[in-house]
């Protein structure tokens, strides 16, 4: 069946502000079929977003939206989160919003593990102001702010969130839609706090710098990069230079936390002291 | 040759004319418009992949089953 596309946009509003060629409307086709193919209740779910190109994502989506400000997307989903825990809380954010100003909201999230799917457009770049380096930059890479190229190492933003604690963390490419459509899917599905590193392309404000002259070069460079992630455990250092590992790379059950948290409100209700 | 069961919707007041669907088609349905915009040109040999349709960064083309209309 076509995606139900009037369902799920508000088709007043497009098109979009997106450059020609940005990796951001695929991945958002992909969250809003992952969320049509897993049979959510849309009016039950909430797309909250940070600042930047990436944010601006929710403003055509037709659910309850709420767009933040920049670097705060987790804080304000976690508020919708803890006061109605029914809802499905999902976050649209950037690497400049998740990694930079918002990098301590993003580790403090997993630690806790509220439920909320955090998706982040990864373009290794400041897209909206453009083209600064991000905390995804990476070494080497041109940004207007390294012209002699990044001298720093860049996160790996999946290996970040799992250092945290995060219980649920995918990686996927604006190449392969149907993987990252699948790997949203299951993060909605995950009970508890998920994070899905959703690669996308700046052709702008990075390609353009970074000899990846159109967008199809740099979906190809995707395509080349991209380990699946049960070949990439059986890799040596060596061949994994370059590379990163595609799909769901940590899955494993964990109390999520306003469970724990209504399981101490029934206690205390008790008048035991939790 | 039958007529193939998938239709192909372009809506040109959301293309950015990047030419990714044109790209990603495995059976050359689709040509360029001379701007990087989708022409379809061989709608029978259309097999329903969705390739062009999910890397679209506009949500600007869409293949239906023909039943589906
Ligand atoms: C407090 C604050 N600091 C800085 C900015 C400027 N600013 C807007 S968007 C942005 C970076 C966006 O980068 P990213 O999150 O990667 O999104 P993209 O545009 O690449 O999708 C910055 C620094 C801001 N809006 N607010
Ligand atoms: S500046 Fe980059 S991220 Fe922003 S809309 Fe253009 S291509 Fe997309
Ligand atoms: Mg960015």
């Amino acid at each position: 069946m076509a995606l139900p596309l009037e369902k799920y946009l508000r088709v007043g509003k497009l098109p979009h502000i997106w450059c020609p060629g940005c990796g951001h409307g695929i991945v958002t086709q992909a969250i809003i079929r992952a969320i049509d193919e897993s049979g959510i209740d849309a009016e039950k779910t909430v797309v909250v977003s940070g600042i930047g190109c990436s944010s601006r994502a929710p403003g055509y989506m037709n659910f309850d939206t709420l767009h933040t400000t920049h670097g705060r997307a987790i804080p304000f989903a976690t508020g919708i989160k803890m006061a109605n825990p029914e809802l499905d809380v999902v976050v649209i954010t950037g690497d400049g919003d998740a990694a930079a100003i918002g990098g301590n909201h993003l580790i403090h999230a997993a630690r806790r593990n509220i439920g909320l799917t955090v998706i982040c457009f990864n373009n290794n770049i400041y897209g909206m102001t453009s083209g600064q380096y991000s905390p995804l930059t990476p070494t080497g890479s041109y940004a207007s702010t390294a012209p002699y190229g990044m001298i720093e190492r860049p996160f790996d933003l999946c290996e970040l969130v799992k250092g945290a604690g995060g219980s649920f963390v995918a990686r996927s490419t604006a190449y392969h839609t149907r993987h990252l459509t699948n790997v949203i899917k299951d993060a909605l599905k995950y009970d508890g706090f998920s994070f899905v590193d959703a690669l996308s392309q700046c052709p702008t404000y990075f390609g353009r710098r970074n000899k990846l002259r159109t967008p199809l070069d740099m979906l190809n460079w995707m395509k080349d990069h991209a380990v699946p992630g049960a070949s990439w455990d059986k890799m040596t250092p060596e061949e994994k230079e370059g590379k990163f590992p595609i799909g769901v790379l940590v899955n494993k059950p964990s109390k999520e936390l306003t469970k724990v948290y209504d399981e101490l409100l029934a206690k205390t209700a008790e008048g035991g002291r939790g | 040759m039958s007529d193939s069961p998938f239709e192909i919707a372009v809506n040109r007041k959301w293309c950015k004319k990047c030419g990714l669907c044109i790209a990603f088609c495995p059976k050359d349905v689709l040509e360029s418009d001379g701007e990087g915009g989708p022409v379809v040109k061989a709608p029978s040999q259309c097999i329903g992949c969705l390739l062009c349709e999910m890397h679209c960064p506009d949500f600007a083309i869409i293949v239906r089953r023909r039943a589906e209309q």
